[in-house]
């Protein structure tokens, strides 16, 4: 876990690449998820922001 | 003076021209190759991209060209994301999504684990199965909606082969309830062989002396599977799951040739309400946002698979 934060603090790809693609997956769930519709409502947002952050991140170090 | 064949040709070309070529730098000449293809890129994919996006935030109808267009913000993409309608197509799309997904892995791999053991015939029934994926989605579409017709369609006649009862006690296609898993059993037969041929290039690019390994190892059949088939095999497994997740989430012509997106709405998956926005309600502006909106999903999980397929790769 340690490592993991270490990683997010000085901006290596690995870890922050690993929060990006959750939120990715997260606002897909939440997309396609029939349960509650305020989920769906802010999917796209967060998807958009994941999937910003991928672009962005998978040019940080290894 | 050397009088090699080069020299000859260097020698043969006007001098003019000599002049201008051996002016430009590698740099240059490389740029000037790779420049027709940058042209095209831009024009073909990220100008229609930009174009759609700031069409988005407008109101734009383009069977009314002549009107003022309005910038109206985030107006669209609130519509849609507020929209049960649009909620209820996504589900539609997850549960065909998902039940292709796994179907489809499921029997390809099983198909292409038989296929890779050495009988005889081995070629022919891998031309056999490849069978359906070379038709076209709307020949598919066609004849499964003669298949599944309640009256004189094979796949009832199978079904209550096995269940008892009479086949026309149901309709595949006319019912809200079996509708979904019609489209699902139809791309399923179409699109197994696909994911079959990659199993299968993945399963034969595994060295037998890995085998053999395990076999003075007394490893049992089982053990391999999982600790050789499965992990070398896996690659391959994502790249099919990348590829039917991608498709899948598009799929459009097979749909609609088999249901039209129903009975009702039970059918219409996000790329035909897409459609039907864009070409038949004619709004341009909120379709452009839909079309964005399925754009960033497709694109972020392209990023997620194509990622962890590299880490595969380098295990």
């Amino acid at each position: 876990m340690s490592t993991f934060i270490n990683g997010l603090l000085r901006l290596r790809r690995g870890p922050w690449e690993m929060v990006a693609s959750i939120l990715i997956a997260l606002g897909v769930i939440m997309l396609m998820q029939p349960f509650v519709l305020a989920l769906f409502t802010y999917s796209f947002i967060v998807t958009l922001i994941g999937t910003v952050m991928f672009i962005i991140v998978s040019h940080f170090p290894e | 003076m050397i009088h090699t064949p080069m020299d000859k040709i260097a020698k043969a070309t006007p001098e003019p021209m000599a002049r201008k070529v051996r002016g430009l730098s590698d740099r240059t000449i490389a740029w000037i190759f790779v420049a027709p293809s940058i042209f095209l890129l831009l024009a073909v994919n990220i100008f229609p991209l930009i174009w759609t996006i700031r069409l988005s935030f407008t109101n734009y109808k383009v069977n009314r060209p002549n009107r003022e267009i309005d910038f109206v913000g985030l107006r669209n993409y609130e519509r849609i994301l507020t929209d049960s309608d649009t909620w209820m197509t996504m589900q539609a799309t997850a549960h065909f999504l998902i039940w292709t997904i796994v179907l489809q892995v499921l029997i390809g791999f099983a198909l292409a684990y038989l296929l890779n053991m050495k009988f005889k015939g081995n070629d022919m029934w891998t031309t056999i199965i490849v069978f359906p994926m070379m038709l076209s989605p709307a020949v598919v579409g066609n004849f499964w909606t003669f298949l599944y017709q309640p009256q004189i369609g094979l796949f009832n006649y199978v079904v209550t082969f096995f269940t008892g009862g009479d086949p026309s006690s149901f309709s595949m296609i006319g019912d809200v309830h079996l509708a979904p898993w019609a489209i699902v059993i139809a791309d399923t037969w179409m699109w197994t062989p696909f994911v079959m041929l990659i199993c299968l290039a993945g399963l034969r690019s595994i060295p037998d002396s890995i085998y053999e390994a395990a076999e003075c190892d007394r490893a049992s059949k089982w053990r391999q599977f999982w600790t050789i088939t499965i992990p070398m095999a896996l690659p391959f497994l994502m790249l099919a799951v990348l590829f039917r997740g991608i498709e899948n989430f598009k799929m459009f012509d097979l749909v609609v040739q088999l249901t039209g997106g129903g009975p009702g709405n039970t059918t219409t998956l996000t790329s035909i309400d897409l459609k039907r926005e864009a070409f038949e309600k004619w709004r341009t502006g909120y379709s452009s946002a839909y079309a964005v909106i399925l754009f960033v999903t497709v694109f972020g999980l392209a990023s997620i698979y194509v990622k962890a397929l590299n880490k595969v790769k380098e295990r």
